[in-house]
């Protein structure tokens, strides 16, 4: 245990020096300050308060940046090491590869977690502060903050497998980056394209929902939409949040993380230094 | 005591290509042993199988009574990489600090270990800002750490100047008297100033040679050069007294075998006055790594 608490705070002494930190604190407090001001002119149309609002907003932010953040922290962890020649040294240390991976999740999962809270927290404070009544809308931005840490670990441990896989830092940042526009944007684009295709077909019925299950910012968007009610106010693949059962989607972004951080273990076991 | 290493019949291939092949040696407490030969000799690759970095193809080694690798022999063996890198974002404290705790060490040590190989003022410093021997001098001290057994110093006195790599050696011989051995590898020869107990010399993956440097000195039997310097105008005299000598200018040069050497050493006293000046030239350090690296034997 006192190994994997060294690494993570070596590792988040890493991230404050490399400014990781500081950008991952900023991105978030001012994409959600900005969602929460633009998002507060078509609240009173729809007879929902301000924050149930913010977090549809929030739920569509929180689906492209946190992937973001933790790709672009994850993808040097395991390549970087090797690249700067410090991993051969590191693994002669009584310290197991998991508790290295481990350490380093620990760190990177705290940063994003606190700009995950420290954005939501600006949201709120600035939505209760105009509107008494959006305290309501409080439940679903917890379960915002919480279902975005999650997704924030399965994106790191992925970032951890492609930078044992790629070995250079060059190489997994080009695979952390087509990942992250592959299941973030492509994907949907994709499906969408398929039931066009398909007009109402085998696929639109039966494997459409799997297809969202299947991908964890899929499925994060799903639990987080169907859960707050804020789906009539999303559009796109949102829409399709009331056709899946809520346990579905929360299933999905349980058991990504393990399995994301099973597939880094297994990549990194693979590492020869 | 049993030995702190023990390799027999290690062989080691890299898609075909042996790497290693059939080496066998051990390494006893306290002793000193210096691994020799040129890039891609083996050296590095034989390092990283005694620390349990790439498996074995073939052959038994076993590290302080433990397979390499497992945790009980990671407790007791020590590395320093060739070229010891860390995060340039790290201070030398910080990062020793690190390394403490990872062996579950007290992390107070830090600033002691670090004085002990003259870090101690740069220790607040990031690495980033380090010269290449001030890296070299944290890997020694991470390698100091918690007494290890063994310590593995891959090429450790690269990059050291001088008077470094004398205090780095006396550093080595109190290690060694505490017991712990110690494999270094080397270039050459000279670069390990005969500061070990033994010398182990690989070529091309196979154990050329084994033992003391009297031992090796004696084993290439390597030819002993004689420069003789002739008085004005007895060159020529001198020349024909000594067949097989090379005239260059007023001097003459000759190379004759060790056991040869008293006798021809006579014959040029027996000359008088007609030598002005007489230099024996045993064969250098460089000349006997070269005999045996070479895969001359």
């Amino acid at each position: 245990m006192r190994r994997v608490i060294s690494t993570a705070t070596t590792e988040f002494r890493i991230a404050l020096r490399n400014r990781w930190v500081a950008i991952a604190l900023v991105l978030m407090a001012v994409f959600s300050l900005v969602l929460t001001l633009a998002g507060s002119a078509p609240t009173g149309g729809l007879g929902v308060d301000r924050l149930s609002v913010t977090v549809a907003s929030l739920t569509s932010l929180s689906v492209y940046l946190v992937p973001l953040l933790a790709l672009l922290m994850s993808f040097d962890a395991i390549a970087g090491e090797a690249e700067r020649g410090t991993l051969p040294l590191l693994l002669t240390y009584p310290v197991s590869r998991g508790e290295v991976l481990v350490g380093k999740l620990i760190a990177h999962l705290a940063i994003l977690a606190v700009a995950v809270l420290l954005g939501h927290g600006l949201a709120a404070s600035v939505s209760i502060s105009g509107d008494a009544a959006a305290t309501s809308g409080l439940p679903a931005l917890w379960r915002l903050s919480w279902s975005s840490i999650l997704l924030g670990a399965t994106f790191l441990g992925v970032g951890y497998a492609l930078s044992a896989l790629s070995r250079r830092p060059s190489g997994a940042a080009g695979l952390a980056i087509s990942l992250w526009l592959g299941l973030v944007v492509l994907y949907d684009l994709a499906l969408l394209a398929v039931i066009v295709a398909d007009n109402g077909g085998w696929f639109t019925t039966e494997a459409f929902p799997f297809a969202l299950l299947a991908n964890p910012a899929d499925a994060f968007r799903l639990y987080n939409l169907s859960a707050s009610g804020a789906a009539t106010t999303a559009a796109g693949i949102g829409g399709a949040a009331n056709a899946i059962p809520a346990w579905q989607s929360l299933f999905s972004i349980l058991l990504w993380p393990l399995a994301a951080l099973m597939l880094a273990g297994a990549a990194f076991r693979k590492v020869t230094p | 005591m049993t030995s702190t290493l023990t390799i027999t019949h290690l062989t080691k291939r890299f898609q075909g290509v042996e790497a290693l092949t059939d080496v066998s040696l051990s390494v006893a407490p306290g002793e000193r042993v210096a691994l020799l030969g040129h890039n891609g000799a083996g050296k590095s690759t034989m390092m990283k199988v005694i620390l349990g970095l790439i498996p074995a193809t073939s052959g038994d080694v076993t590290v302080c009574d433990a397979a390499p690798g497992s945790p009980a022999a990671r407790r007791q063996v020590a590395y320093l990489p060739e070229n010891a890198a860390f995060h340039p974002a790290l201070t030398g404290e910080e990062q020793v600090r690190h390394y403490l705790r990872l062996r579950g060490e007290d992390a107070r040590q830090a600033l002691p270990l670090l004085a002990r190989v003259g870090l101690h003022d740069a220790a607040r410093r990031r690495i980033g800002t380090y010269s290449k021997g001030m890296r070299q001098r944290v890997g020694l001290a991470q390698a100091l750490i918690g007494h290890p057994r063994l310590l593995v110093l891959d090429e450790p006195t690269s990059g050291l100047d001088p008077v470094s790599r004398r205090e780095f050696y006396a550093l080595l011989d109190e290690l060694a008297a505490e017991g712990a051995s110690i494999l270094l590898s080397s270039h050459a020869l000279t670069e390990v100033e005969a500061r070990t107990d033994r010398i182990l010399v690989l070529s091309k993956g196979r154990l050329a040679a084994s033992g003391t440097l009297v031992d090796l000195r004696r084993e290439a039997d390597l030819p002993v050069v004689l420069h003789v310097t002739a008085r004005n105008g007895y060159a020529s005299d001198i020349a024909e007294a000594l067949p097989g000598a090379i005239r260059v200018g007023a001097a003459l040069h000759l190379t004759c075998p060790q056991s040869d050497k008293l006798a021809v050493l006579g014959r040029i006293t027996g000359l008088g006055d007609k030598v002005a000046d007489l230099e024996v030239l045993p064969p250098s350090l460089e000349d006997i790594y070269s005999h045996f690296s070479r895969g001359t034997v």
